[in-house]
Parts: C-alpha cells; sequence; structure tokens
C-alpha cells in the first residue's frame, strides 16, 4: 500500500516538522511494514511552470520529427517574451497548455537544463512529459496536456503536487484496513496521540424503496449491497490533476472520470466499489452463486468459464461481474475517448463479500485485483454506505452528475462481535504490569467499545475483523505500549538431555567423512527420472517409485530424490567442470520413497488434539524419509608430490568411506561382492548389516560403471558409496566395550596363503580368525600376490601377519605356532588355502 | 710372560717404571686426541685399551713383582688407566657432537615444503552453522527436535492456524505432492514443508510439558534459484511452552542468543508483525554485530553488513497462538509460550559476508573448504 503523506496529513494533523521518515519510524514501532519512503520530487528544481503553446514550425530533414515551438510562460521567464522551444514529442497542439522547464531548472535524475543549441535552433528550455518529472503512469507516455482553464505561468511543481513523500507498506494479512488511507491515517493518528478526521464520517440519506432494484440471493456471500445511481454525467469531464496525482502517486494509473472516483474512494476508505453503466444493465442486478457452465468477460478481455462457488453480479441476462473481483466487459464504463458511447447514467455498487468465497474465486480465476486482495483480508462492512456517497458526491462535484434520490442497501443482519478478556491478559502475555486503565485506553484507541472491570468485554471495531481472540486484544495493547518496552527475562527450562544418541550420530559422520578429506555438499532433492537411466537401474528396480510434486520449479525434474547420487554426482560434475580434478564429497540426507500404496493425508480437525490413530493414520501418509549417507570421489585421493607419487580415488576409498560410517555407528558391517546399477559390476561392494537378527543389505560402494560414468559425463574412474544411515544405526551399538590390555609380549607370526583369485580375502580372514582361537590378538593382510608361474594359473597369495597374544602368561612358540597351524588349517578346510612354500 | 715369583727376588720390571707407566699414558692420550673420527677412536681404544695395550700388558706385569713394590705399581698402572678412559670418554663425547653437529645439518629439511598429500575435507558451513545455533539453546536445558520434510498439509498448515482460504497460507509458495492417480494434481494432503514451524505440533504432541526444542532442518518454497534466493533452504525454529511465559521471556531468549553467537553486547529489537501461529507476533532484528547501530545517520561511517540500518532483520517469533496449543492438546488457560524462527542462509551470509545464495547451493569444494568442522 502506497501512501501519500499529504494524503495522510488531511486526516491527522501531523507536526509541519515531521517526515517521511519520522512518520516510518513510528508505523513501524506500531506494527506496519513501511518499507521505504520514496522522495518525490527530492531532486526537482524549478523553474517549472506552465505555458500555453503559440505555435509550432515543423521541422524536416532531421531522422524523426521535430517541432520548433513558442510557448507563453507568462512572466515566468523574466521577460514576458515566448519562449522558443525544440521539441520532439508531438501528442499537443498550438492552444494546448503544456509543462515548461525553463533554463536553470533540474529534473529528477539530476538532469540540469540549459538553454543550447539543437536541430539548428536555439531551445530555451523543455516541454515535459510524466516520464520526465518522473510523475508515474499517465497513460499517454507523452507532453503532459493540462486542462485549458490551467493558469499560464503558475508554478507546475505546486500544480501538480511533485513533491511529496510516499509511504511503501508491506500490509500483512490481518489488517486489511490498511489497504486504504483512512486506517493508515487511523494507525497514524494512535501513533501520534492525535486525533483521527474519519473520511468515513459522511452524512448518508437512509435506504428507501426507489433505489436501483437489487436482489441477494446469497446473504452469507454477500451480507450488504448498497447501490446508487448518477446521471447526466459529462461526457468531456476529466479527472482533475489533483485526483489524477493522488492515483499515480499510489501506483494507479488514470483511466476515466467514473473509474478513477472508484478507484480514489477505493483507496481513500478501502471499500472495492463498481461502476456500471446503467444504460448497458438490463433489469434488477442480483448477487448469486453462477450457474455450472455460466461464462464472463471479465474488464480483462479474458472470457471466464464460472465455478458454481463462484459469487456473481447478475443482471436479466446472466452474470455481469465476478463479485469482489473484477467486473464484466458488457456492463463497462466507456472510455473517455469513445465519445459516441459516452456513458451518461451510472450504478454504483458498494457491497461487502465473504472473504472466503473471494479468494478461492481470485485464486481458482489467477485473479487477484484491488478488489480481491481486500475482500479477502477484510473490508470494514460499515463502510459501504459512506463510501457510496462519497462516489456519488465526486461524481457529482467533478462530472457535473445529479445524484438520484434512490437509495438501495440490502443488508443482512449481523451483530458486532464481542470478546470476553480478563482486564490483566495482556500484563500476563507480554510479563509488563500494564494496569487496567491502560489495558481499556489502548483498546479504545483502536476502535473498540470497553464495558467491565476485571474481565472486560470488548466489542471490536468493525474494520477489524483480525480480532477475534484474547491474545489479538493483548497485542493491540502491547504494541501500542511499545514492543521495544518489553523487558528482557530468561525463562529456566528444565534440565534437559542433551543431543540424542541419533543426533550426535548424524554430527559424528559428518565429522568422521571431513576428516577423511570429503568435502559436504547440501543438494537439491530435484531429480528427472531419466536420470534412473543414466544410473542403469533396472526397469523394476524399487528406487525408480519417486514421489512426484504437482508444481515443480523445474518440470524436468518433479520428483524427489529416492537416493542421493543423482544431486552428489552432479555436484562432482559441477566441481570438475569447474577446475578442481581431485574430488572427494559427501552428503548426508533425507530421500524419500512412497508408501506402497499412497493415500491421502487427512486434513484433521483443530479444535482438539487428534487421537493417536488419527496421528498415526496421518504419518502414515507421508513418504518414507530415510536418512542416507553417499560420497563420491574422483581424481587424485592423494596428490603426487615432493613426497612421491600419488594415488588415484578408487573403489576401496568408496568401501572405505561406508567402514568409516559403520564405525562411528559401532554398526558391524560385511562387505560382499555386490553388483547394482550405477556401479562397476567387477568393483562393487554391497553393504550388509544386521537388524534384528536379519541381514539386510543397506547400500553399495565401488567404482561406478563406464556406462554410468559416460552418461552423466563424470570423470574416468568416480567411485561413489551410498548407505541408509537409519539402517546402520539401527544395527549399531554407541557403547563400546574396552578391550583388556594384556602387557606380556606379543607373538608374531606371518602366514602366506595361497588360493583360487576368486576366494574373497574377507572369507580367508574369517576363517584364520575362527581356527585362531582366542589368542589371536589381530590379523592383517600385508599383501596380496597374484602370478601365473609361481602360483598357478587363477591362484593368488594371502600373506597375514598374525599377533598372539595371552592374557596371562607369555606365549611360548609352539604355542603361537599352533595356533598359526589350526588357522591355516581352518583356512584350509573353508576356502582351500595352502601354505605357501 | 713371566711366571709369579714366588721365591722373593726383587726383579726390576721395565714396564712398570713410572716413567714407562707415564709415557703408555701420554701415547695413549695422544692417539686418542690425534683421533679425528668415531671410527678412528675406536681404533684408538682398541689399541690403547683392548687387552693387547701396553697399559693393559703392563696390569698384568704387577702380579711378578714382589708383595711390598705391587701396591706401588698397581696404583700407578691404575691412575694411568683411569687417565686414559677418561680422556676416551671426553673424546668420544667430543666426537659424537661433532658427529651429530654434521649429520644434523646434512639431513636438514626445507620445513616450508607444502603438504597437500590429501586435501582436507570439510562440513558445509549450514550444517556447522544449524548446530552452532542449536547449540546455544541445548545448553540452556532445550532439546533437538526434528520432523520429515515431506510433511502432512495439516502440521504445515492447519495446526498452525494457517486457515485454509486465508491469504497467509497462500503466501508460502508451496511445493506440493502429487495425490493418488484420479486425484486433484495436489490433492495428497503432503507438501514439502515450508517452514521449520510443523515441528513445534509435532513436539507439542510427542512430548511431555513443559515444552523447550529447537528444530533446524530443511524447508522448500516455489523461489526459483538466484543471488537471494533458494528453493531449499534451512531453518531453524524454537518452541518454549510452560506455566507463565511472557513475551518479556520471548525477547530475553533472543536477547541470549545473539550475545552467545554474536557478543556480549549485543541485543534484538522486536517490531509487530503477523504470523497466524503467534499472537502476538513479532519480526525481531539484531543489532548489526558489525557497526553496533553506529552507523545509523552517520554518512561517515558507512556499514556494508546492514546497508548502515544499525540493525539486521533475523526473522519472526512471538507467543505461541492459543489456537495451535488446542490443535496439539495442549491447555492454553494453563500454558503459554513462545516461538521463533530464521533462516541459515541469512545469518551464514551476513555472519561470514557470503555475497550470493548460489555459493551456499551448488556444493563448490572451493566455498565450503574455507569452513573446516566447525563454525
Amino acid at each position: 500500500m502506497r501512501v501519500p503523506l499529504s494524503w495522510l496529513r488531511e486526516y491527522v494533523d501531523l507536526p509541519e516538522t515531521e517526515t517521511g521518515r519520522d512518520v516510518q519510524a513510528k508505523l513501524i514501532s506500531a506494527g506496519l511494514e513501511v518499507e521505504t519512503v520514496e522522495q518525490l520530487g527530492a531532486d526537482l528544481k524549478g523553474p517549472l511552470v506552465v505555458g500555453q503553446v503559440l505555435t509550432i514550425e515543423e521541422l524536416e530533414g532531421f531522422k524523426k520529427p521535430i517541432r520548433f515551438c513558442t510557448v507563453d510562460v507568462g512572466q515566468a521567464n523574466g521577460t514576458g517574451e515566448p519562449q522558443e522551444i525544440v521539441c520532439g514529442a508531438r501528442n499537443f497542439a498550438v492552444g494546448d497548455k503544456v509543462v515548461v522547464v525553463l533554463p536553470g531548472a533540474s529534473l529528477p535524475g539530476g538532469f540540469t537544463i540549459s538553454a543550447r543549441k539543437t536541430y539548428g535552433r536555439n531551445s530555451h528550455g523543455m516541454i515535459c512529459s510524466s516520464d520526465e518529472l518522473n510523475m508515474g503512469d499517465d497513460g499517454t507516455k507523452g507532453i503532459i496536456v493540462l486542462p485549458p482553464e490551467t493558469e499560464v505561468g503558475k508554478d507546475a511543481i505546486e500544480l501538480l503536487e511533485l513533491v511529496d513523500e510516499v509511504l511503501d507498506i508491506a500490509v500483512t494479512p490481518d489488517r486489511g484496513y490498511c489497504l486504504s488511507i483512512r486506517g493508515v491515517a487511523r494507525e497514524t493518528a494512535i501513533a501520534y496521540g492525535l486525533p483521527l478526521r474519519d473520511p468515513a464520517l459522511l452524512d448518508v440519506p437512509g435506504p428507501n424503496a426507489y433505489g436501483y432494484p437489487v436482489q441477494v440471493s446469497d446473504p452469507t456471500g454477500c451480507d450488504r449491497f448498497t447501490a446508487r445511481t448518477v446521471t447526466g454525467l459529462s461526457a468531456e469531464a476529466r479527472s482533475p490533476i489533483w485526483l489524477q496525482r493522488r492515483l499515480q502517486k499510489v501506483g494507479m494509473r488514470p483511466i476515466s472520470l467514473a473509474v478513477d472516483v472508484t478507484n480514489y474512494v477505493m483507496t481513500e476508505l478501502g471499500q472495492p466499489l463498481h461502476a456500471y453503466d446503467r444504460g448497458l444493465v438490463e433489469g434488477t442486478i442480483g448477487v448469486r452463486r453462477a450457474e455450472a457452465g455460466e461464462k464472463l468477460t471479465t474488464l480483462d478481455g479474458v472470457e471466464r468459464t464460472l465455478d458454481t462457488e463462484d459469487l456473481v453480479i447478475t443482471d436479466d441476462r446472466g452474470p455481469i461481474g465476478l463479485a469482489g473481483v473484477m467486473g464484466g466487459a458488457n456492463t463497462e464504463i466507456a472510455d473517455h475517448d469513445d465519445v459516441e458511447n459516452a456513458t451518461a447514467d451510472v450504478v454504483i455498487e458498494a457491497a461487502h463479500f465473504d472473504a472466503v468465497s473471494i479468494a478461492r474465486t481470485a485464486r481458482r480465476h489467477k485473479l487477484s485485483s484491488e478488489a480481491s486482495r481486500r475482500f479477502e483480508r477484510g473490508v470494514d462492512p460499515q463502510a459501504a454506505a459512506a463510501a457510496a456517497q462519497r462516489t456519488v458526491d465526486l461524481l457529482v462535484l467533478l462530472a457535473g452528475g445529479t445524484a438520484e434520490a434512490g437509495v438501495t442497501e440490502v443488508l443482512a443482519p449481523s451483530a458486532p462481535r464481542t470478546i470476553a478478556v480478563p482486564a490483566d491478559h495482556p500484563d500476563k502475555v507480554a510479563g509488563v504490569a500494564y494496569g487496567r486503565e491502560t489495558v481499556v485506553r489502548r483498546l479504545q484507541e483502536v476502535g473498540c467499545d470497553v464495558y467491565g472491570q476485571d474481565d472486560l468485554i470488548v466489542t471490536v471495531p468493525s474494520w477489524r475483523p483480525d480480532l477475534t481472540d484474547p491474545n489479538d486484544l493483548a497485542e493491540e495493547v502491547i504494541r501500542l505500549e511499545g514492543y521495544e518496552n518489553l523487558p528482557s527475562t530468561l525463562p529456566r527450562p528444565p534440565a534437559g538431555l542433551g543431543l540424542t544418541e541419533r543426533q550426535r550420530l548424524h554430527r559424528r559422520v559428518g565429522r568422521a567423512l571431513a576428516g577423511a578429506g570429503y568435502v559436504e555438499a547440501l543438494n537439491y532433492p530435484f531429480i528427472g527420472e531419466q536420470v534412473f537411466d543414466q544410473l542403469g537401474l533396472e526397469a523394476d528396480d524399487p528406487a525408480r517409485r519417486v514421489v512426484k510434486l504437482s508444481n515443480p520449479l523445474n518440470d524436468e525434474e518433479p520428483a524427489l530424490r529416492t537416493s542421493l547420487l543423482p544431486g552428489l554426482l552432479a555436484a562432482l560434475r559441477r566441481n570438475d567442470g569447474r577446475g578442481s580434478h581431485d574430488l572427494a564429497l559427501f552428503e548426508s540426507g533425507l530421500v524419500f520413497l512412497p508408501r506402497a500404496e499412497q493415500r491421502i493425508a487427512a486434513v484433521l480437525p483443530v479444535d482438539r488434539r487428534p487421537t493417536d490413530e488419527e496421528l498415526a493414520e496421518l504419518n502414515a501418509a507421508l513418504p518414507e524419509q530415510p536418512r542416507h549417507v553417499a560420497v563420491v570421489l574422483a581424481g587424485a585421493r592423494e596428490q603426487a608430490g615432493w613426497w612421491g607419487k600419488g594415488r588415484p580415488a578408487d573403489w576401496a576409498d568408496a568401501v572405505e568411506a561406508a567402514r568409516s560410517v559403520a564405525r562411528e555407528a559401532g554398526a558391524e558391517l560385511v562387505i560382499r561382492k555386490g553388483q547394482y546399477g550405477p556401479w562397476h559390476p567387477g568393483r562393487c561392494a554391497e553393504l550388509v548389516v544386521t537388524v534384528d537378527g536379519a541381514e539386510r543389505v543397506v547400500g553399495h560402494a565401488g567404482e561406478l560403471h563406464p556406462r554410468v560414468v559416460k552418461a552423466l559425463g563424470l570423470p574416468a574412474r568416480s567411485c561413489a558409496m551410498e548407505i541408509d544411515l537409519d539402517a546402520v544405526e539401527a544395527a549399531g551399538d554407541a557403547t563400546a566395550a574396552a578391550p583388556r590390555i594384556s602387557t606380556f609380549p606379543v607373538a608374531t607370526q606371518d602366514v602366506a596363503l595361497v588360493v583360487d583369485a576368486v576366494v574373497p580375502a574377507a572369507e580367508v580372514e574369517e576363517a584364520l580368525r575362527d581356527g585362531a582361537g582366542e589368542l589371536l590378538e589381530s590379523i592383517r593382510l600385508f599383501d596380496v600376490y597374484e602370478n601365473a608361474e609361481q602360483l598357478g594359473e587363477g591362484r593368488k597369495s594371502l600373506a597375514y601377519a598374525l599377533r598372539f597374544r595371552a592374557a596371562d602368561r607369555t606365549l611360548t612358540v609352539d604355542e603361537a605356532s599352533a595356533a598359526r597351524d589350526a588357522a591355516v588349517a581352518l583356512a584350509g578346510e573353508r576356502v582351500g588355502a595352502e601354505l605357501r612354500s | 710372560m713371566s711366571a709369579p715369583n714366588k721365591s722373593y727376588d726383587p726383579v726390576e720390571v721395565e714396564t712398570l717404571k713410572p716413567e714407562e707407566i707415564e709415557r703408555m699414558r701420554d701415547e695413549a692420550l695422544a692417539a686418542f686426541a690425534a683421533a679425528d673420527s668415531l671410527d678412528a677412536l675406536h681404533e684408538a681404544k682398541v689399541a690403547q685399551t683392548g687387552p693387547a695395550s701396553p697399559l693393559a700388558l703392563a696390569n698384568r706385569e704387577i702380579g711378578a713383582l714382589p708383595p711390598h713394590a705391587k701396591a706401588e705399581a698397581g696404583k700407578r698402572v691404575g691412575q694411568a688407566r683411569g687417565a686414559v678412559n677418561k680422556a676416551l670418554a671426553a673424546r668420544q663425547v667430543e666426537l659424537e657432537a661433532e658427529r651429530d653437529a654434521r649429520v644434523l645439518v646434512e639431513e636438514a629439511v626445507d620445513v616450508t615444503l607444502p603438504y597437500d598429500r590429501v586435501p582436507s575435507g570439510a562440513r558445509h558451513p549450514l550444517t556447522t552453522m544449524m548446530e552452532r545455533v542449536a547449540d546455544v539453546f541445548v545448553a540452556m536445558g532445550y532439546e533437538v527436535a526434528e520432523g520429515p520434510e515431506a510433511e502432512a498439509e495439516w502440521f504445515n498448515f492447519d495446526a498452525l492456524n494457517f486457515l485454509p482460504d486465508h491469504p497467509a497460507r497462500q503466501m508460502q509458495d508451496t511445493f506440493f505432492v502429487q495425490g493418488p492417480k484420479g486425484t486433484e494434481e495436489s490433492g495428497s494432503g503432503v507438501v514439502l514443508r515450508t517452514h521449520t514451524s510443523p515441528v513445534q505440533a509435532r513436539a507439542l504432541l510427542d512430548r511431555e510439558l513443559p515444552v523447550y526444542i529447537v528444530c533446524p532442518g530443511r524447508v522448500f518454497r516455489t523461489d526459483e534459484l538466484d543471488a537471494t534466493h533458494t528453493p531449499v533452504f534451512h531453518q531453524i525454529e524454537l518452541l518454549a511452552i510452560d506455566e507463565g511465559l511472557t513475551m518479556a521471556d520471548l525477547k530475553g531468549t533472543l536477547d541470549h542468543m545473539v550475545q552467545a553467537l554474536f557478543g556480549a553486547d549485543m541485543k534484538t529489537r522486536l517490531r509487530p508483525n503477523y504470523f497466524p501461529f503467534t499472537e502476538p507476533s513479532a519480526e525481531m532484528d539484531m543489532l548489526c554485530y558489525v557497526c553496533k547501530g553506529e552507523s545509523i545517520g552517520n554518512p561517515d561511517r558507512p556499514c556494508r553488513t546492514c546497508s548502515s540500518e544499525g540493525w539486521i532483520e533475523l526473522g519472526g517469533c512471538g507467543m505461541v497462538n492459543p489456537r495451535v496449543l488446542t490443535a496439539c492438546g495442549v491447555d492454553p488457560e494453563k500454558y503459554s509460550g513462545f516461538a521463533f524462527g530464521f533462516g541459515i542462509e541469512r545469518m551464514l551470509m551476513f555472519r561470514h559476508n557470503v555475497e550470493d545464495m548460489r555459493d551456499m547451493v551448488e556444493g563448490d569444494v572451493r566455498f565450503t573448504r574455507p569452513f573446516g568442522m566447525e563454525i
């Protein structure tokens, strides 16, 4: 809402010295978000005067038509001689009154005017357009042509009210009444403790039987409809400068007198109005819900098919307006250039419509208008009659019309709303002792009637439909007493339990991966389904089942991720493209898995706690959202440098990342050879944990499939790991048991075992562990060796260091050897391992 | 070698003569002094103190002396050997020191060589910023609560007093989840949560009163990504519900937070605003931590961080609307409380001079790495 300070001052006697910035500060403190204060004409300097065009000489031979004019500016130029001015615009004629800027003046933007030679003539100033004076849109984009009665030589800065301050207020949805100068003036008056001259306090004749006939069939949708008629509007009448300027300052474009007046009164009082060309309305004006299939062409020229919930204004033919949203084209006031069809008689509508109905209609037709914005947020129903009267008065005054005596008013019965509130309620909400007297005074200031002592009965004013609850009244008191005056106290919460194990785990996993050189990326969860093809998922892969958005930002990415890899790999590619080639990234975040059968999440009641069953059902209608962790790698894991060679990132780094996650969760992770879509079939590990006694595959790690690398444009040999952190957490035990530390000497035995190349090292190690028994302290694979000549085709040698130690004695060589032999024997039995000679 | 002289025979033993012993001693000392390396010293040691050395040989002759001469000769040889061993040890120390000095010089390296063998990793500053803010409240006794990102409309809106047709609900720029086939496009009843506030309702339904929680998390609005907007961003939400909580408590809690995050002399400012789930509601600003408000109306000291406003807009807050309590089964006659929420991206932007929202979104390692493990 744009509010010119000059307009505001009409209703509140602000001190002369008060600037827009001062008013801004006061209003912000009272709860109106005044975003900016525009300084109109701040850099404007005269002389800027009214002139009359005396002669026009068309200059030939230039790329565009140029006029050499003489203009009478009275004594404004000091000589009284006609002012010679070269002008490139054409929308004026000899005799027109125009705005002339004389040498020595400055226009907005620091544009200084001086006499100069141009197009072969001397030009002493400029004939101004509204753009050049920063006046806002006047619909012409050309030279301002003033009404003929304007006095030559008059100061145009004052005439056009070019210097002003305009407050721009972002009105919150609860403060509909501040979508009017009247409402903002009320807040200003309260903030300054000054009286308000309420522009809605007008003498309005009472309703009578000979007004324009109106039939309201839906009193819930329309609880008030005032109709007035003005006849004999002059076809020549134009909106006066002051009215045009005010509309421009609040951001509207002057159109025609009748329309301008309705816009003006709406801005002033907040009551949307509509003017119908009476000659085009047939019969009784009605208000009802639209019938199925009815159509209406609105003023914006769009033909709309109406919904049976839409509230419409009708005449005998059918709909002539979308109530409270936009009028119809068939009863539109004629444009003032259209002299032939000039509107002579108008019917003025000032009605009050149901906020929810208007909101739905506006949304349904994607048609938000000045009127609908106000009705949605609540319009003062008591202002309708005054607004109609004000409109009639202005049309009579400015267009020479005659007000008909008939006054139609259709009213649904209603009672003022009251709220019972303890007098000390605001004190309890604020934590401040305001006292009853202050509370009552503040409530009265906002327009409430207050009765009672300790328990107040508060009747709220008609323009504040947002005041419904005791806390609403508390807010009024507290904001007027000043939020800035609230004391600062600290509550004492009961002792908390700190972070949960799960929250600690999430932090720990992040730290562990970052400590291992991974950089965290937080990627959008939006994906396109083609990425599943690029990742090589089978047609029936469950990961292809997605939750979709009905209004995605990007039609290419309408689904929510079921895997972190698409986002993370895109980040990998982006980094690579920007010249970072040695990359290790990780992400921890939710994925979205649709339920086997999608159910609609119900809208539960809000007047009581939902039952546990209702809540369970509601939660079961949400997608499953487990937390995953993923890493991706490319380029060098260890850089080459003065210390020696580097090492490319490989499948083993990806698997190690999974181990690291499992370690943080205290979960035992089993690594198996796996095969899954995105991964290289020979370099893919399946990650397995045991939850509640059952094994679960919770992720994969390894090198990516070359096809995936190619399809996604990734660096060669990129690697990745993704694991379900929730499952790992479930498999884990965060409490580590302290090992017993023996101080007896260690006995080390190395063994090299030859097995078939396809035997997984994990199985060999498991056999050695099981066979070695409890004397085994640790086992470490320190070499893998393949050599067909020495070992035979398809064989490999695995060299292990076994460390034996007893808790209670120094082991003898024989004891250690016996344990080793047992280990080797079991490995022989289980995986056919032979001791390498 | 002579046999022991059992029948007393005062034989003169040449090698045990005092001048002879002295000569042997001096010879040894000279040999050690002449040794210019540890190897040479070792040779000299063998020659001068080993079993075949002159002094060792002389020592053996003592036995051949008559008893009255034994003591004196023994003393003489012993003293000489003592002096020799002492000189040897001294020279050993000297030469070792020399060697050490030389070797250590030879082994010197350029310690300024760079070392980026495994480049360091980092956590995302949005993650660590959320943790940092949450930790301020955890230290006060609050607990961290969480909720789903794909959330029921009821939790995201209705339970928070966003009525179905209220303009406030339309202003949220919501992503809707598609409904099952055959229903209206957005008829699933599920949205991507537009704020972390649904966790308020979840916490009230799940927990015993009083409730003091913070909720950091990811939220979604249908804004296109540009320098100042992102459709996916992060908020942290706070909720305190107890008996007798007031707006002054809200103010104090906010003051404490900005002091913990930005320094002891920080404070906040409340301005009236409107949110459906709080009443009274307020916009909260914090004093600009850079200029401390000194840039207001002071063209000589412009402040880039707050655009010389003196205050930085932080987010929204207020007293929890009793209607929210009712919807969550909390008696509003008995309990009251406050809530606030603000954007983590914004805080990161002004706290760390991040100029472009996209930097926080794109996962560029050059942006994230400098933030390390904590913020």
